[in-house]
């Protein structure tokens, strides 16, 4: 069905043409597959992972996009400093994932002291973050020629190596890969991810017979999954943009609450998810480009695996919240 | 549409029923008759059946043969709204009710149509009137009492025009003279010329308020007949083939103080204080019962000795082991979604550190499977899996496991049927003969009074110390002086 419709779309009529730039921009060619795919599923990957602890927690965190800029906009500002030295890309690395961890926090202090449910303030931080990185561009950290909305180039020594000759694979893979591997393990094995687990199957049982502390795994869980997602924004920009500019993510924030979900909120499952997600993108963009399927049909088609992934998702969640073996 | 075979048409008549679950047989051929005007007890151990079978009345589950007729109609295709329709109403042991919307909003909840709260409250209030169940109407069912929800749900089925009404172990959460009030209630209804099945654990009720008796075990009926004729002891032998007995351990001399309060006051939720002043001195060894009627601030006296609570003023002393076996095992004892061994592995779980020793726990919780008589395939079943029974030992064996200073336990035998009740009762004795303090209530006085070696009667409030004797607790918890 789904390759009808695209033949039906295709302004040349042949489904085949449409599939194949599919499957150019996803996987088909090194260079789609490396500087693209792979690329964007390190920031999907990233964000799942944090917000698989975060949903296990049974903490809504929909403001993964602004804890995102926000990391981005302070692993910006480290990066652009020439002084540091060699220590200055884990700096920068690690400004993101403070920076969205405070993102997050803010929310988090809202829900505790003011009972603001979390999916309401993390939305509208969302809105915040994006002006708040319109403002900076065009402002304090536009760059000295004051041209474009945009900073300037961070230093050289703040940027992620890219490994894969000719192609903008960049160590961040290894980072998300050790990140969701960490998460994985954390939910699984330590006292806290188990908290977080119990917390989020139960929190009355939780507090009565596990005498757990409630708002403050929730709030801990929040904060934690805008840290990762901050490091996506740090990784972000030491290892592809180089620079803060506004759209910075074309929505890697919310794209990763669908892997999350996809992956039953294990983040062993979430590398798995993230990619199929990118490709799903960059395989989206070159349709738009070789086979001119117009964009607009592009993001239709992944608001349609979206939408899919959550009506099964309901059901994966079930699965995986029906407490996996010890 | 057929009549019933016999001449007179029956109120609720269940006929040949069987139903498997996978393997197990939950009914096998249960036939069950209801007269119009009658009270028929549905009587058996947990697991016998009792709840499947009124599931398959209402229409929750389909069984795999026989009949269910109201009034002598068939029912066709199972569905709620069906068994609504033609006349039967259920109230669960779980209430379900919305607790943010008021009893108007909730009784409308299950209509259809325009929503006319004047209408609804028109027609609740003339059912209340007529029926003679008085609930607040305008106010959230939150602020309801468990009494007033249980009426709110009676009315609920009986604003539904239901003749046949089911109660699910009604009287589970009610304190003696709400339980009297009730029993009374159902009588009159009967009287009226309704009908009602009351699903219970307590025979004397069954007694003293059912025309005829039905009892199954391992999903069949082993007895069926009038109620009059019928002892206790007779019905608790066709309940099991064995009788348990309540073994009455040799009095301990109280060891150290372990608790001690001076003007302990705690508050509620809200804010509004519901533990006054309270002054009391607790030592090992003791079986401390608190008797109290629902709302009196039993709650909040447990919850602060069970270190759940902080006093908002006074001083409560506390040792450092305290374990908690709470009233809701649903909501608040056991996870249904996590495995046994993650279940065992939540108690205490909150200040540990580093990382979950899981094959210890696995091994832990097949030595307390074992102990505690958990029955399930293995450790990594899930809590949901198990019978109600199970899950309570399960809850028990968990704050049992290792010694304790200080163990609360409310209500901790609610809904289990007599071998589990006698199980944890041995257990609660054990525990305070190896040198715990216990802590218990039971809205079943009767069952304070077996356990307790000292009670205390919680009042409006108040804390004060009371003997053994039934008619002085009862006189002290309806505040006599």
């Amino acid at each position: 069905m789904v390759l009808l419709s695209l033949w039906w779309l295709s302004p040349t009529g042949d489904a085949l043409d449409v599939v194949s730039a599919f499957w150019r921009g996803s996987f088909g060619t090194t260079s789609a597959f490396f500087s693209g795919t792979l690329v964007r599923a390190i920031p999907l990957a990233l964000i799942g992972a944090g917000l698989c602890i975060a949903f296990r927690a049974g903490v809504f965190n929909i403001g993964a996009e602004g804890q995102l800029m926000a990391g981005a906009v302070a692993a910006t500002v480290v990066g652009l400093e020439q002084s540091f030295g060699p220590l200055q890309l884990v700096l920068a690395v690690l400004a993101g994932a403070l920076g969205g961890a405070a993102w997050a926090g803010i929310a988090a202090v809202l829900k505790r002291k003011y009972g603001v449910l979390e999916v309401i303030s993390t939305i509208m931080l969302n809105f915040i973050a994006a002006n708040l990185v319109a403002y900076l561009v065009r402002g304090p950290l536009q760059e000295p020629t004051a041209v474009y909305p945009q900073t300037e180039l961070i230093a050289t020594s703040a940027r992620l190596a890219r490994f894969v000759p000719d192609s903008r694979l960049h160590l961040g893979i290894l980072l998300a890969a050790i990140v969701c591997a960490g998460a994985w393990w954390f939910l699984k094995e330590t006292a806290a991810g188990f908290r977080v687990r119990a917390v989020g199957a139960s929190p009355s049982a939780a507090a009565v017979v596990g005498r757990v502390d409630v708002p403050r795994v929730t709030a801990r869980a929040l904060i934690v999954s805008g840290a990762f997602a901050g490091l996506a924004g740090g990784v972000e920009v030491t290892g592809v943009t180089y620079a803060l500019y506004e759209n910075i993510s074309p929505g890697y924030g919310f794209s990763a609450i669908a892997v999350a979900i996809l992956a039953g909120l294990r983040p062993n499952f979430v590398p798995l998810t993230a990619l199929l997600f990118a490709a799903l993108e960059t395989g989206a963009l070159g349709m738009q480009r070789d086979a001119g399927v117009p964009s607009v049909v592009a993001s239709a088609l992944e608001a349609v695996v979206i939408l899919a992934t959550l009506a099964l998702g309901s059901g994966v969640l079930k699965r995986s919240l029906a407490g996996q073996a010890a | 549409m057929t009549t019933s075979d016999r001449g007179e048409s029956l109120a609720l008549e269940l006929r040949d029923i069987s139903k498997k679950f996978g393997a197990v047989e939950a009914l096998t051929e249960v036939s069950l008759k209801v007269r119009p005007g009658s009270v028929h007890a549905l009587l058996g151990e947990n697991g016998a059946g009792k709840s499947t079978l009124m599931r398959v009345a209402m229409g929750i589950v389909t069984p795999d043969t026989g009949t269910v007729s109201v009034f002598g109609r068939v029912s066709l295709g199972a569905s709620v709204r069906s068994a609504a329709i033609s006349g039967l109403g259920m109230v669960h042991q779980h209430l379900s009710l919305a607790d943010s919307l008021t009893a108007v909003e909730n009784v409308a909840l299950g209509g259809s149509g325009r929503f006319d709260p004047r209408h609804v409250a028109e027609r609740l209030r003339a059912v209340a009137t007529a029926s003679g169940l008085e609930v607040p109407l305008d106010v959230p069912v939150k602020d309801l009492s468990l009494t007033q929800r249980q009426r709110l749900e009676i009315l609920k089925a009986l604003a539904a025009d239901a003749r046949v009404l089911i109660l699910d172990e009604p009287t589970a959460v009610l304190a003696p003279a709400e339980v009297r009030d009730l029993l009374a209630w159902i009588r009159g209804f009967a009287a009226n010329g309704g009908s009602v099945v009351l699903v219970t654990h307590k025979l004397r009720e069954a007694l003293s308020v059912a025309d005829e008796i039905t009892v199954l075990r391992r999903g069949r009926v082993v007895f069926e007949g009038p109620a009059s004729g019928n002892t206790e002891a007779s019905l608790t032998r066709a309940i099991f083939p064995e009788v348990p007995t309540s073994r009455n351990v040799a009095a301990v001399s109280p060891g150290e103080e372990v608790v001690a309060a001076k003007e302990v006051s705690v508050t509620d939720d809200r804010g509004v204080v519901r533990l006054r002043s309270a002054t009391f001195s607790l030592r090992r060894h003791e079986i401390v019962g608190v008797a109290a009627v629902e709302g009196a601030g039993q709650n909040e006296l447990l919850q602060a000795i069970g270190a759940l609570r902080r006093p908002a003023s006074g001083s409560l002393r506390l040792p450092g082991r305290v374990v908690v076996v709470p009233a809701d095992r649903h909501r608040d004892g056991i996870i249904q979604s996590m495995s046994l061994a993650e279940n065992l592995a939540l108690r205490g779980v909150g200040p540990a550190r580093g990382r979950v020793p899981w094959s210890r726990v696995r091994e832990r919780t097949r030595n307390l499977m074992q102990r505690f008589g958990v029955v399930a395939p293995t450790e990594l079943e899930l809590a949901a899996t198990l019978s109600g029974g199970n899950q309570q030992r399960l809850v028990v064996g968990g704050a049992l496991e290792e010694p304790v200073d200080v163990i609360v336990a409310d209500n901790p035998t609610r809904g289990l049927d007599l071998n589990s009740t006698a199980f944890v009762h041995e257990q609660l004795r054990a525990a305070a003969a190896a040198g715990a303090l216990v802590v218990v209530h039971s809205s079943d006085l009767d069952e304070v009074l077996s356990l307790a070696t000292r009670v205390l009667v919680v009042y409006q409030g108040g804390v004060r110390e009371a003997g053994l004797d039934r008619d002085r607790v009862g006189g002290l918890m309806l505040g006599a002086a």
